[in-house]
C-alpha cells in the first residue's frame, strides 16, 4: 500500500529528513523555505525518531552545529536560501576541509545582497564554483519536484556518508513552494553503517584522542590533504553523475536545464515537438560532478543547444566546456525572481538558436 | 610532630625559564640555573634543596607542567640525619 | 636524607596528569594557558570523564589545543565553538562537551555565539581565557583590553571614545536565565590555582546534573603581548586587570552573587 501525501517541496524535504533516519537539524527562518523548520517543529520528529530540531540564532551559528554534530558521525543537515548560503560559506568550506558529512538544501531566491523571494537558480556558481574559500567541491544534486525534494535527503545523507563530504540540494524558491503528490518511503533507522575510526563521541582506551579539525600549519602535510581531497572529487566524478535525457534520441535542438527550468523546458520542448521541431532535453540533476561525458555526446549529434537557467547565465559555460564549444550553446533566462514560461522560451529557442 | 621533606624535578627539557616557580615557592628553593637547556632557557632547579617541604605550589602553577613532586615523611629518628 | 631518597615512586605527590599528551606547548614561557589546559584535563582525569567528554579548541593561541589536551576534540572556525558545542551536545546530551576559547573568539566575532548558547542553556561549560589582547595574531587589541592600554593596533592606549569600552562578557552572561555557574578565576598563583580547579570541577558536576551552562573565566597574561617578563606580567595583571575584572563567583546555583560593593 503506497503512502501517498501532498506536500510543498520544503515540506517534503522536512518529512525526507525526518524518514530518512536524520539525527538533527538545525536552521535559521528565511523566505522562501522557512516551511522546513516550521514543519519539523509541528511534527515534533523527537517524539517519531528522537531527532534534534533546533532553530539557531544565524546561519553562521547554524552550520557551525552542523559541524559539531557531523564530526560526532550523527546525520545532520540544514536549509536556508541564496542569503544564508552565503552566510554558510565559512562553514561549509571548514566541513569539507574537516570532511564531514552533512546535507545543506538551498531554495535559491533572487539576489544579489537581499535581492527577492521569488525563485531564481542564480546560486550555481556558488555552489559548484567556490562560494567558500579553498579547493573543495560540493557533491551537487538538483530535484526538479517534490517528489524529489523528498527522495534526496536520504540520497544526499548516502552520498555525504560514502563520501565524507558536505551534500548540497539545490533546489529553488519553485521547487520549494509547490504542491505536487508525493510517495513517501518507509522510516529509516538512525543509526548509519559506516566507519567510526574518525568520530569525536570521547576518547576510549582502544584508540588515540580524535581531532576533528581542517588546520594543518605544515604546509607539505596541507598539501597532502589537498591531494586526497582532490582524489576523492575524481571519484565522485567517476560514480556519482545523474541526469535524465527526455526525447533526445531524434533530437536535432537541446535544451539544457535543472530543477523548476527542467520543468519548464519539458514543456516548452512538447509545444516545440507540436509545432514539428525536433526538441530533446536533458535535464541535469548532479551539478557537481557535471555530466560532461553526456553533454561530449550530445553534442555530437545536434545542431545547437539552448541552456535555460534562471540567471543571467551560469551553467551554460560548463556545458559550453563540455561540449568542446564545437556547437552553438547559447543562454536564456529571466533574472530576479522573475521566471520564464514555456512559450516564452520556445520563442527564444525559435529566434536565438534555430532562425537565425 | 613529623616533619616532611621534599624534592623536586624539573623536565630540564620542557622549562622554559618563565621563573614563575620561583617566585611561588614559600620556601625559596628554586633558583633558575645559570646553564640554558636545548632551547635555550634558563630553566628551574632546586637551589635550596633542604628547604623543600613538597607543598606542591610550584608544580600546579607550572604553566608547561614541568614539575614532579616528592615528598616523604620524617620519622622523628631521621631528622637527625638532613 | 639524600635527595635520591625522597625521589622516589612511592613519594611522588604531584606530576602532571596522563592527560596532557606530551607535547611541549606551543604557548609563550608564563602563559596562564598552559597553567588553564592542564587544570582542566587533571579535573576530566580526577573525574574518570575522559572517554565521555568532546572539547572544542577556538582560533587564537589555543587553535592547537587539541594537540596537547588527550580527549577528542574538534576544531571551530572563530568564535563559533558554542554553536559546534550545541551541536555536539544537542546530539549526545549525556557526553561532557566544553568549550576553550580566548577574548577576541568569545567576545568579539564570537559575541552572538556565545550569548545565544547561555540564552538557551546548554549544558555545556566555556572556559572563557581572558588576557585582553589578541596573541596569536601579533597583539592586536581585543574586546577586553583595558583603557588606556596599549596594544599594537591602539599603540597610545585604548581610547574608549572612538574603540569602546571593555566587555565585561562574565556579568552578561550571568544576566541570561540558562547561566546556571559563572566565575571568574586566574591561575598566576598556587591559591588561585586551586580555586580555578574547584570551579572546573563544579562546571563539570552542573553539567551532569544539566542544569544549564557553566561558565568560568580566567583572567591571565599575556606577557609576549603585554611586553613583559612572565613574572612582571602577573604583577601588572593584578594591579590592573583584577581591578576591572574582578575574582570572584557572579552566578552560583542559578542565582546572581551580590557583592559588597553592592549596595
Amino acid at each position: 500500500m503506497k503512502e501517498l501525501k501532498l506536500l510543498k517541496g520544503n515540506e517534503a524535504i522536512a518529512e525526507g529528513a525526518i524518514r530518512a533516519g536524520a539525527d538533527a537539524y538545525f536552521g535559521y527562518p528565511i523566505t522562501p523555505q522557512s516551511e522546513v523548520m516550521e514543519y519539523l517543529m509541528a511534527e515534533r520528529p523527537e517524539q517519531r525518531t528522537g531527532m534534534v530540531v533546533l532553530q539557531a540564532e544565524s546561519e553562521v551559528a547554524v552550520i557551525n552545529m552542523v559541524y559539531g554534530a557531523a564530526g560526532t558521525g550523527k546525520k545532520v543537515l540544514t536549509s536556508s536560501s541564496s542569503p544564508g548560503i552565503s552566510l554558510m560559506q565559512e562553514g561549509i568550506s571548514y566541513i569539507a576541509g574537516a570532511e564531514l558529512p552533512c546535507v545543506i538544501v538551498n531554495v535559491v531566491r533572487g539576489g544579489p545582497g537581499l535581492g527577492t523571494i521569488q525563485p531564481s537558480q542564480a546560486d550555481y556558481f556558488q555552489t559548484t564554483k567556490g562560494g567558500g574559500h579553498g579547493d573543495y567541491r560540493l557533491i551537487t544534486i538538483a530535484p526538479a519536484s517534490v517528489q524529489e525534494m523528498f527522495d534526496f535527503v536520504d540520497l544526499g545523507f548516502e552520498l555525504a556518508f560514502k563520501y565524507r563530504n558536505p551534500v548540497m540540494i539545490l533546489s529553488d524558491g519553485l521547487i520549494g513552494q509547490m504542491m505536487e503528490k508525493v510517495e513517501l518511503s518507509e522510516q529509516k533507522p538512525r543509526a548509519t553503517e559506516f566507519d567510526q575510526s574518525w568520530v569525536t563521541t570521547g576518547k576510549s582506551p582502544d584508540r588515540e584522542h580524535n581531532v576533528i579539525t581542517s588546520l594543518d600549519l605544515d604546509a607539505s602535510r596541507q598539501e597532502a590533504h589537498n591531494i586526497h581531497l582532490q582524489a576523492k572529487y575524481r571519484m565522485v566524478e567517476e560514480n556519482e553523475v545523474r541526469y535524465e535525457e527526455l526525447q533526445t534520441g531524434d533530437a536535432e535542438y537541446l535544451f539544457v536545464a535543472y530543477g523548476s527550468s527542467s520543468r519548464i523546458c519539458q514543456k516548452a520542448m512538447e509545444l516545440a515537438r507540436k509545432k514539428g521541431l525536433k526538441v530533446g532535453l536533458l535535464r541535469l540533476i548532479s551539478l557537481f560532478p557535471f555530466p560532461k561525458a553526456i553533454i561530449r555526446e550530445l553534442a555530437g549529434r545536434v545542431k545547437a543547444m539552448m541552456c535555460v537557467e534562471q540567471s543571467a547565465g551560469q551553467m551554460v559555460e560548463d556545458v559550453r566546456l563540455a561540449a568542446g564549444c564545437k556547437i552553438k550553446i547559447e543562454h536564456f533566462g529571466r533574472m530576479g525572481g522573475m521566471i520564464p514560461i514555456p512559450e516564452e522560451v520556445l520563442e527564444a529557442l525559435e529566434q536565438n538558436i534555430i532562425g537565425e | 610532630m613529623a616533619k616532611v621533606r621534599g624534592a623536586i624535578v624539573v623536565d630540564v627539557e620542557h622549562c622554559k625559564g618563565c621563573e614563575i616557580c620561583m617566585v611561588t615557592c614559600p620556601d625559596q628553593v628554586i633558583g633558575m640555573a645559570t646553564e640554558v637547556n636545548g632551547k635555550g632557557y634558563h630553566y628551574a632547579y632546586m637551589e635550596n634543596p633542604e628547604q623543600c617541604t613538597g607543598c606542591v605550589n610550584c608544580a600546579i602553577v607550572c604553566p608547561d607542567g614541568v614539575i614532579t613532586v616528592y615528598k616523604v615523611k620524617l620519622k622523628p629518628e631521621n631528622e637527625k640525619t638532613i | 636524607m639524600d635527595i635520591q631518597d625522597i625521589i622516589k615512586p612511592e613519594n611522588l605527590v604531584y606530576k602532571k596528569t596522563d592527560l596532557m599528551l606530551d607535547k611541549v606547548l606551543s604557548y609563550c614561557p608564563g602563559c596562564g594557558h598552559g597553567t588553564a589546559h592542564r587544570l582542566l584535563m587533571e579535573v576530566i582525569d580526577e573525574l574518570g570523564i575522559q572517554e565521555d567528554t568532546i572539547g572544542v579548541a577556538p582560533v587564537g593561541c589555543s587553535v592547537l589545543a587539541y594537540d596537547f589536551m588527550n580527549v577528542d576534540m574538534q576544531g571551530a572556525a572563530h568564535g563559533r565553538a558554542p554553536a559546534v558545542a550545541t551541536g555536539i551536545k544537542r546530539c549526545w546530551p549525556d557526553k561532557y562537551v566544553f568549550t576553550y576559547q580566548g577574548d577576541g573568539d568569545l567576545a568579539a566575532i564570537g559575541t552572538a555565539e556565545t550569548i545565544h548558547a547561555c540564552n538557551r542553556g546548554e549544558n555545556i561549560t566555556i572556559i572563557f581565557i581572558n588576557n585582553g589582547i589578541y596573541g596569536m595574531t601579533g597583539g592586536q587589541m581585543a574586546p577586553t583590553t583595558l583603557e588606556g592600554m596599549r596594544t599594537s593596533t591602539c599603540p597610545y592606549g585604548r581610547d574608549v571614545k572612538s574603540m569602546g569600552y571593555p566587555i565585561k562578557m562574565t556579568e552578561l552572561v550571568a544576566q541570561l536565565p540558562g547561566t546556571y555557574f559563572v566565575t571568574r578565576h586566574s591561575v598566576h598563583t598556587a591559591r588561585a590555582v586551586r580555586r580555578t580547579k574547584k570551579a572546573m570541577l563544579k562546571a563539570f558536576e552542573v553539567q551532569k546534573e544539566k542544569k544549564g551552562l557553566s561558565f568560568i573565566e580566567i583572567v591571565s597574561n599575556c606577557n609576549s603581548g603585554w611586553k613583559m617578563t612572565p613574572v612582571k606580567s602577573n604583577e601588572w595583571m593584578e594591579e590592573n586587570m583584577f581591578p576591572f575584572f574582578e575574582l570572584g563567583d557572579i552566578k552560583v546555583d542559578g542565582k546572581l552573587v551580590k557583592k559588597k560593593s553592592d549596595k
